[in-house]
């Protein structure tokens, strides 16, 4: 069985080769001629990457990468893996990759630095809570007597000052590995999350912690929306976004969520 | 009774026997000088009689008791007897005054209302009234070293002990220091000076003792010693010292 | 610098001052060559305005700098209670590894193994172990907070390294001054506090004022583990703006207060040379 997936993988890639060659949208813009270079967080967290191994097409932001890149004409051998951080991202000067994708939040700042391609995700932010704290309810004055974190580098610090605005200061972390420490250490109650990362640290990472609420990611006008991430005027951002409007038209950009987010229901909304 | 009674002493640094069974008496207000070559082992012996050196044979006594017996705590005895070493030795962050009042404020508890004029005194009676407030490095090497004998002095001991206390001084600084020496001696008291300036051992002294690695050859009066000595060494030491 | 009359000179004065003014000129001409080179050549590379406008925008700058500043007083604070403690606990331990009784043989060994092990560690290390794994611990707050944990990993660091530096203070007291104190009666003890250590206290402070610049530097570790110091916020911004401007902000506010502070310390080196030469 193997094998006849293989040459019929090897037999499709030709073809998409021929196609690239043919003159489809993506030929000559990328970094390297024939390839799709795509970069990933290092690790790469459940539930976007199954096992920090974007190669497998596991995951969700993995899956997406595959179906784009199939979109866009590229064969799955063709797309290469690199990793990046945020940092590295968002510097000024070449980059070493087509696109970045790691849960970047689209903001209007962010984006006069790099480009963005159209959104593939819109997350709502959801709270997550220590074992001491899982009786809060779900609503804002109870949210707000919390002692809360968060990463520093993402929107949830914004989210948190100006929606909850707490009575403590919040702590900020570098990463969610040091926010799992300090609820493990309780040294905070809550932190705040895009949903599908509040939910793999509840389940995986801090024993006894729970996601007790969502806010709403349509009614919030900065509710927060995954792009691609691209250099300042990269050509290949129409190509992307012409093959990402076709999978949100054809409907299998909602399917790919459902498939591995469909764990994202059974959280109460935050009132 | 002696006041200071050596038997045997021996002192070794790892292979290097540096005092080599001595033997030396010293009466209550006598001078004695110990002279000799650099290294024959004079310096080291203050040392022990001063307990900073232990020593790896025989005994030490004052006033007739044992204070070489080992783990003696060494406090009390040195608080008895003074020394003044070749180079001043001052604590520089202190004042002339202060130097000289931290050790009866420590060890006799002292305060410094009372010992206030007991010092002023003293710094007077060394022509030293007007250095009291100054630093160690705003004095002069004589100043630093007449400092150095008031500060030993101030503990009111028995027995001093002058390691080469002229050896680092410029030579007219010589003569000021030698004269407290002399002072101290008209108004009794007991000295042991290891020296090199043989005029004033000669002058002064009233037991001179000849060392040669590690070993006392010869001892006896002045006189004697300066002028008829009878082993060959002191006669060469001599020809050489006083030339 | 006045110009005496040329009449009034020796022979070697003029020269001397025909020298000086060389030297001068030919300092001036090459400082002014290279701030040009800097000012002219560096906009004229090809990356410039993208470099410009990610590390230095004016308004970013403004927006960011009263805030920086605000977040800069959490360091204060930090450092304003760690220095003390460092210096108390750094002597202790130069004492502990100096102690000669055999009654005290086990603070010996507690003394090298504790500079040991804080000198080999990574800061960044003990501050993760410390100020995530003792509050994790169990303990109740506000005793688990990260402050508290986080400024005790930067003292436990930064006294091993004071320690080692009191120990050659110490140790640069000639002998003699212990000498001389013993034969004045004085217990060690007391030869110790008296004499040997304000000595080695006095000797030290140009090299424990450099502790103290790295410590300055080293509270903003302590944002690793929560607390909003100044990096943090300069993070903060920087991920909202998507600049890095804010980081040059913080690094304005951290130049403020070090360059002073190292010029001070190179002072009492140099004044120190002087004395002892």
């Amino acid at each position: 069985m193997s094998k006849r997936i293989l040459v019929a993988a090897v037999s499709l890639a030709l073809m998409a080769t021929n196609t690239i060659a043919g003159g489809h949208c993506a030929a000559d813009k990328t970094l390297t001629a024939g390839k799709f270079t795509i970069a990933t967080g290092n690790p790469a967290y459940y539930p976007w990457v199954l096992d920090d191994a974007p190669e497998s097409g596991q995951g969700f932001e993995a899956a997406v990468a595959y179906a784009v890149a199939k979109e866009m004409g590229f064969a799955e051998q063709d797309v290469v893996w690199v990793r990046s951080s945020f940092d590295e991202a968002i510097q000024p000067g070449v980059k070493n990759f087509d696109v970045n994708m790691q849960q970047y939040s689209i903001t209007a700042e962010r984006d006069q630095v790099v480009d963005f391609s159209l959104p593939y995700y819109t997350a709502p932010m959801a709270v997550l809570v220590g074992a001491s704290a899982t009786d809060t309810k779900p609503t804002i004055a109870a949210l707000k007597s919390l002692k809360w974190g968060a990463v520093g580098s993402t929107t949830a610090v914004q989210k948190i000052a100006s929606i909850i605005q707490p009575t403590n200061d919040p702590l900020l972390y570098g990463d969610n590995a040091d926010v799992n420490a300090a609820i493990s250490a309780n040294q905070i109650d809550g932190a705040m999350f895009d949903l599908p990362t509040a939910l793999f640290l509840s389940a995986v990472m801090i024993e006894g912690s729970k996601v007790i609420g969502q806010f709403p990611a349509a009614s919030s006008d900065n509710a927060d929306q995954f792009g691609m991430l691209m250099e300042e005027g990269n050509p290949l951002k129409a190509c992307v976004d012409e093959a990402l409007t076709s999978m949100i038209n054809s409907g299998s950009l909602a399917s790919i969520e459902a498939k591995w987010l469909q764990d994202t229901t059974g959280v109460p909304l935050i009132k | 009774m002696h006041k200071i009674e050596l038997h045997g002493v021996v002192k070794r640094f790892g292979q290097n026997t540096v005092c080599d069974g001595i033997d030396l008496t010293v009466e209550k207000d006598q001078m004695v000088c110990l002279i000799g070559a650099s290294g024959a082992g004079k310096s080291t012996l203050l040392r022990c009689i001063n307990l900073l050196e232990p020593i790896e044979d025989g005994e030490i006594y004052l006033d007739g008791e044992d204070i070489s017996i080992p783990g003696l705590n060494p406090q009390r005895v040195r608080a008895k007897i003074g020394m003044v070493f070749q180079n001043f030795n001052l604590f520089p962050h202190m004042t002339a005054f202060e130097n000289t009042m931290l050790a009866p404020k420590r060890v006799q508890g002292l305060s410094k209302s009372q010992l206030k004029s007991e010092i002023e005194e003293l710094f007077e009676r060394f022509e030293l009234a007007d250095r009291m407030h100054n630093y160690p490095d705003q004095l002069s090497g004589g100043q630093q070293q007449r400092v150095a004998i008031v500060r030993a002095l101030a503990m009111k001991p028995e027995v001093m002990l002058f390691d080469e206390i002229t050896s680092a001084l410029d030579p007219q600084l010589v003569g000021d220091v030698l004269d407290v020496l002399l002072k101290l001696k008209s108004q009794g008291m007991t000295m042991v000076l290891a020296t090199h300036e043989m005029q004033f051992a000669r002058q002064a002294a009233d037991k001179v003792c000849f060392l040669k690695d590690g070993k006392i050859i010869e001892e006896g009066s002045s006189e004697e010693i300066f002028g008829t000595p009878k082993r060959p060494e002191t006669k060469a030491f001599l020809a050489r010292a006083l030339k | 610098m006045p110009i005496p009359e040329a009449a009034g000179m020796t022979r070697r004065e003029r020269y001397e001052q025909k020298q000086r003014l060389k030297s001068l000129l030919i300092a001036a001409a090459s400082t002014v060559c290279v701030i040009m080179a800097l000012v002219i050549l560096v906009p004229m590379t090809p990356g410039w305005e993208k470099v410009q406008k990610s590390f230095f925008d004016g308004t970013v700058l403004a927006k960011t700098f009263p805030k920086l500043l605000d977040a800069f007083t959490v360091n204060v604070m930090i450092f304003t209670w760690s220095a003390p403690a460092i210096a108390i606990l750094g002597l202790l331990i130069a004492l502990a590894r100096d102690a000669k009784s055999p009654a005290l043989f086990p603070l010996r060994i507690f003394g090298a193994a504790f500079t040991d092990v804080f000198r080999g560690v990574p800061v960044i290390l003990t501050v993760y172990l410390i100020g995530f794994g003792i509050p994790g611990l169990g303990l109740p707050r506000p005793w688990n907070s990260p402050f508290i944990w986080g400024s005790l990993a930067l003292v436990l660091t930064y006294s091993a390294y004071v320690a080692e530096i009191f120990r050659a203070g110490i140790d640069s007291v000639h002998p003699s001054q212990r000498s001389a104190a013993l034969s004045l009666g004085l217990s060690e003890r007391q030869v110790m506090r008296d004499v040997i250590l304000p000595q080695a206290v006095r000797n030290v402070v140009p090299s424990q004022m450099n502790m103290l610049i790295a410590l300055q530097k080293d509270v903003s570790l302590l944002s690793f583990i929560g607390p909003v110091e100044i990096f943090r916020q300069a993070g903060v911004f920087k991920s909202l703006f998507a600049n890095f401007t804010p980081y040059v902000g913080a690094a304005i506010i951290f130049l403020i207060v070090t360059i002073p502070a190292t010029r001070y310390a190179d002072y009492l080196m140099a004044r120190q040379m002087r004395e002892r030469r």
